[in-house]
């Protein structure tokens, strides 16, 4: 009953147990918290807009990203994930979801940014439907925790349209 | 250095017979039940999250800062359609490794509803294009294990400590066997 074996189980089984309450307690400590972001997308310019060799279109375009993500921020809180997503609908495809662009706010001091870019990734559709194509932009965020369950959600932003023409 | 003494000891002192009768039995109520539970959280855990693998363990460092080497995500497949932005786990046709990365482009057909996924982990620079089997441009449903909902950071590194220097698994094995024939309850 005293033996160095019985009591290294025992301390190491407590030590163990704590720690994971300490986790579970510290992300569930993250649904109380009620995020109120605010995010607002504009599209500049569209740079040019092409049909590729193979059939399918490409569009360039130019976006000032501003947003406010600093009621995302807990304690528990490792990193924050937002992208900028342009989604939209063709007779083939119910849905189609392509990133803009996408970065990291390591800490609530960056989390209200404003950001000036072309898009980071390719937007080409899996076809020819683009022209005059209405879609929306979506601001997503996924909160990456220290310890326990990441959250996600976005903010949808209606009423983009692309050319009508190629240029 | 008294404790592996003593285990010895006993080793020399039992016959043949009754180790065979213990092992055969797996007498030893311990070890016997540590080992069942384990499978049985195992289990369950596989059947609450509909996953193969509930808990991987990250083994690059393609999603840092996020997840580092070391961290284990838990994992949960439900029937929901896969997002942009989702963390998913995926097998390339023909290669063990599970990948973690992050969906960047989804098109769903109207008619099948399938989709064609393509993944980027957030610390590459480019998409996973180069990582998916040859000719292959986009992941389909079927690739994927499961979808992170939740993180430890840490915890993996037991795992890749005996992945990689298999000979602290045959020691920790040999001290648990050690331990279930010798000890004297």
């Amino acid at each position: 009953m005293h033996s160095f074996g019985y009591r290294a189980n025992a301390v190491v089984t407590l030590a163990v147990t704590i720690l994971a309450m300490m986790c579970s307690m510290a992300s569930l400590s993250d649904n109380f918290n009620v995020p109120s972001p605010t995010a607002e997308v504009k599209v500049l310019n569209i740079n040019w807009f092409q049909k590729q060799a193979n059939g399918n279109d490409e569009v360039s375009l130019t976006v000032n990203i501003s947003a406010d993500l600093s009621s995302l921020f807990t304690w528990n809180t490792k990193q924050v994930f937002v992208f900028v997503a342009a989604e939209y609908e063709t007779p083939q495809n119910a849905l189609n979801q392509v990133s803009l662009w996408d970065g990291i706010i390591p800490s609530k001091d960056h989390a209200k940014f404003w950001i000036h870019t072309t898009n980071k990734y390719r937007l080409i559709d899996q076809g020819s439907n683009l022209r005059g194509k209405e879609f929306n932009l979506t601001l997503h965020w996924h909160v990456m925790p220290k310890t326990g369950k990441t959250f996600a959600d976005k903010i949808v932003m209606t009423g983009y349209r692309l050319p009508e023409e190629y240029r | 250095m008294g404790f592996i003494g003593d285990a010895v000891d006993s080793i020399r002192s039992l016959q043949i017979r009754q180790v065979l009768t213990q092992l055969v039995s797996l007498g030893r109520i311990d070890a016997g039940m540590i080992v069942t539970s384990a499978l049985i959280i195992w289990k369950g855990l596989m059947c609450v999250t509909g996953s193969e693998s509930p808990v991987v363990v990250v083994l690059s460092g393609s999603m840092e800062p996020g997840f580092k080497r070391g961290d284990i995500l838990f994992l949960h497949m439900s029937k929901d359609p896969i997002r942009a932005g989702e963390i998913v786990v995926f097998h390339v046709d023909g290669r063990e490794i599970p990948i973690v990365h992050r969906v960047i482009k989804v098109h769903e057909r109207q008619d099948t509803g399938e989709v064609d996924i393509l993944t980027k982990g957030d610390n590459n620079f480019g998409d996973d294009r180069l990582l998916y089997a040859h000719g292959q441009l986009w992941l389909q449903r079927h690739h994927i294990m499961g979808r992170a909902v939740g993180f430890l950071p840490y915890v993996g590194w037991v795992t890749i400590i005996m992945t990689e220097k298999p000979i602290i698994k045959y020691l920790l094995i040999g001290a648990l066997g050690l331990l279930v024939i010798t000890s004297k309850e």
